[in-house]
């Protein structure tokens, strides 16, 4: 099957998205190992779209996020096959240059922990102001000026003084802010998330959660956001992309996903999640531990902790079905999953 | 004898915060725990839950006797757990275990998985002489849920979840009569997360175990407890059982709690009740006067600056809330 030919998402209108992911393949090269961390790995992200890219620890989500920007550390990591477009731009065969134009005025990305993600020794101010100079050749009057303006924007009170600030005078919540104030310094077209919220409070996770809405609504910025939480999903993605095992597993828009799971990894994970509003007896644990990417299970990755395996599982990779107009699902039997068997 | 095992009352732990380098001058107090009280009853599970800094862990390592307390009064199973010595603390330490949060940091990475479990032993041999230990650790093993020929492997060579078995095993060794688990599934992906949490569960049923299941993520709590407790700035701002929490909360940092948890199902979306609180936890070191929450509190008024409201059942509520103004919400769909 040919790139072109794959099955689109929905909400991919036809021309060009903002940002096209094709076939990405990526090694992590060791003495005495490879770990094939991804393995074909395809998705796109419209202007104002919110796309999720939800797995567990090792599914190959962050080193996608660190692919597209750029940042991927070789070694170890080798990008061995694929293609990267923003806005109809290859950037994997993009000179260094024109990555780095792009990185931060294109595309920007915020961390999971913001305290290691700042640098303790300079202010916030200055952190915001350095590549408002370097990248735009302001001058220091117009650069503080305008970091006060971001700090604004993303609800720190008291900016004026706050700029002047260390990251440690700042609480975890406000730091997460700054971070979110700098990525947005060069005006970015796409911000990638990577676990934003996971080392937050509940309230402060929600506080941070309705500014990344409201701040991409604003500028009508894609947003990947790479999360855990099943909740956290269900409540601002506009698609879902389910990775397991360096794989897109399932690919769907928000609702349909969470009515009917059309991989049966997304059904497990669904029914794993201890529910606020619902008091259950048992959880429906998934069985095993996710496969040793050095030594990735043969056939469908994931059937020797599927309840549903069958013997042809064990031999085959399953090809991309869809199930249902729009929807992607990388099961031999998403059809029936999709029926509702 | 009654059935509460634990009984704490007006439980405070002070931290001083100390300034200079020689002269040493304390500043002011982190007041961690202030004033806390609960009982846990025997085979119950007492979920505490709280943001950070709100007090949980430190009330952890003092029901530990890891710290102790600055003030109030803690029993276990009767007898004043802060005054007891020598043998009887002994007996203590062996019916109060815990198992912490990071399954990477509390494992010594150096001894094998056999040795740490059986290392409860050394301290107890009552519990199980020398030639039986062996054994005793592989059905240990077996009882978490792992392979007993692993005895000889390091913690590295496990997974998280994994990890967090070894933890259990190791608190389970000595046959306590309480554990205190501090955010035992935290660390860990969700689907290992349910393993550990039906484990728990399972354990409880099968050894007659009483927990204080101390995490921050308010769904976890709900599976696994039959009382929650909120703490808030070292206090315990409602308590009760885990219907009345969920279903019928009446302070409002509860409710606002409860709120910003999100749910697993885009159909809701839009459609909660959303209490956003602004700002942040005030400093543990000066806390607001009256009450500690007024400063979030979209209730707030003259009165909550200038008296602490009582932790106790109010005309609004079926359980005991401290708020002025408690009055009952249904926030969870």
């Amino acid at each position: 099957m040919s790139i072109q030919d794959e099955a689109l998402p929905v909400g991919t209108a036809p021309g060009t998205p903002l940002l096209r992911v094709r076939d990405l393949h990526v090694e992590f090269r060791t003495r005495e190992s490879v770990a094939r961390v991804l393995n074909g790995v395809s998705y796109d992200v419209e202007a104002g779209e919110t796309l999720a890219v939800l797995g567990e620890s090792g599914s190959g989500k962050s080193v996608t996020a660190q692919t597209v920007m750029g940042i991927l550390d070789t070694p170890p990591g080798h990008i061995t096959g694929g293609s990267i477009e923003f806005k109809g731009e290859e950037l994997l065969t993009a000179t260094d240059k024109r990555r780095r134009e792009v990185r931060g005025s294109g595309i920007a990305m915020i961390f999971q922990d913001a305290l290691s993600a700042l640098n303790p020794v300079f202010t916030v101010g200055f952190q915001i102001e350095e590549q408002l100079r370097v990248r735009r050749a302001m001058s220091r009057k117009d650069a503080r000026k305008r970091a006060i303006e971001l700090l604004e924007q993303v609800k720190i009170p008291n900016a004026a003084g706050r700029v002047k600030q260390y990251p440690h005078e700042f609480s975890g919540g406000m730091r997460q802010r700054a971070m979110i104030a700098m990525s947005l310094a060069l005006d970015p077209e796409l911000l990638i998330a990577d676990e934003p919220t996971t080392a937050l409070d509940v309230t402060v996770q929600a506080q941070i959660m309705d500014l990344l809405k409201e701040l991409q609504l604003q500028r009508q910025m894609g947003l990947v956001l790479i999360t855990h939480d099943l909740g956290v999903v269900a409540e601002v993605a506009d698609r879902i992309a389910v990775m397991y095992a360096g794989r897109i597993v399932e690919h769907s828009d928000a609702r349909s996903l969470y009515r009917r799971p059309s991989h049966p990894y997304t059904e497990a994970l669904l029914e794993s999640v201890p529910r606020l509003d619902l008091k259950g007896t048992e959880l429906r644990s998934i069985k095993g531990l996710p496969p040793n990417l050095a030594d990735i299970p043969s056939g469908c990755p994931f059937h020797p902790r599927c309840k549903r395996v069958r013997d042809v599982c064990r031999t085959d990779v399953p090809p991309q079905h869809e199930p249902e107009p729009g929807r992607l699902s990388a099961c031999h039997f998403a059809e029936e999953l999709v029926a509702g068997d | 004898m009654t059935d509460n095992i634990i009984e704490v009352r007006d439980l405070t732990k002070h931290f001083p915060v100390r300034v200079g380098v020689l002269f040493k001058k304390t500043v002011g107090h982190v007041r961690a725990v202030d004033g806390v009280s609960f009982e846990l009853k025997r085979g119950e599970t007492l979920g505490v839950v709280g943001e950070s800094g709100c007090g949980k862990s430190t009330l952890a390592q003092v029901l530990m006797r890891l710290e102790p307390p600055t003030s109030g009064q803690a029993t276990f199973e009767g007898r004043d757990m802060f005054a007891m010595k020598g043998a009887e603390l002994r007996k203590l330490r062996r019916d109060i275990q815990i198992v912490l949060q990071d399954p990477y940091t509390s494992l010594n990475p150096r001894m094998t998985v056999g040795d740490i479990i059986g290392e409860p032993f050394e301290i107890h041999p009552e519990v199980a002489p020398k030639g039986s230990r062996r054994e005793k650790v592989r059905d240990l093993l077996d009882v978490v849920g792992l392979n007993p020929e692993y005895l000889n492997r390091y913690p590295h060579q496990f997974s998280g979840g994994q990890r967090q078995r070894i933890g259990i095993a190791r608190a389970l060794a000595l046959k306590p009569k309480v554990i205190v688990c501090d955010e035992p599934v935290s660390a860990l992906d969700v689907s290992i997360q349910a393993q550990v949490m039906n484990l728990l569960g399972d354990l409880q049923t099968e050894f007659g175990l009483s927990y204080v299941f101390i995490a921050h993520d308010l769904s976890v709590v709900r599976h696994l407890s039959d009382r929650v407790a909120v703490m808030y700035l070292g206090k315990v701002v409602e308590i009760g059982t885990e219907e009345e929490i969920y279903e019928r909360p009446t302070h409002p940092y509860t409710q606002a709690l409860l709120s910003a948890v999100p749910v697993p199902d885009p159909e809701l979306r839009g459609k909660r009740q959303v209490i956003r609180l602004e700002g942040d936890v005030p400093s543990p070191v000066d806390p607001p006067s009256g009450c500690r929450f007024r400063t979030r509190c979209w209730k707030a008024q003259d009165l909550c600056a200038q008296e602490e409201p009582a932790l106790v059942t109010r005309d609004a509520g079926d359980h005991p809330s401290a708020c002025h103004f408690a009055e009952q919400r249904a926030i969870v769909p």
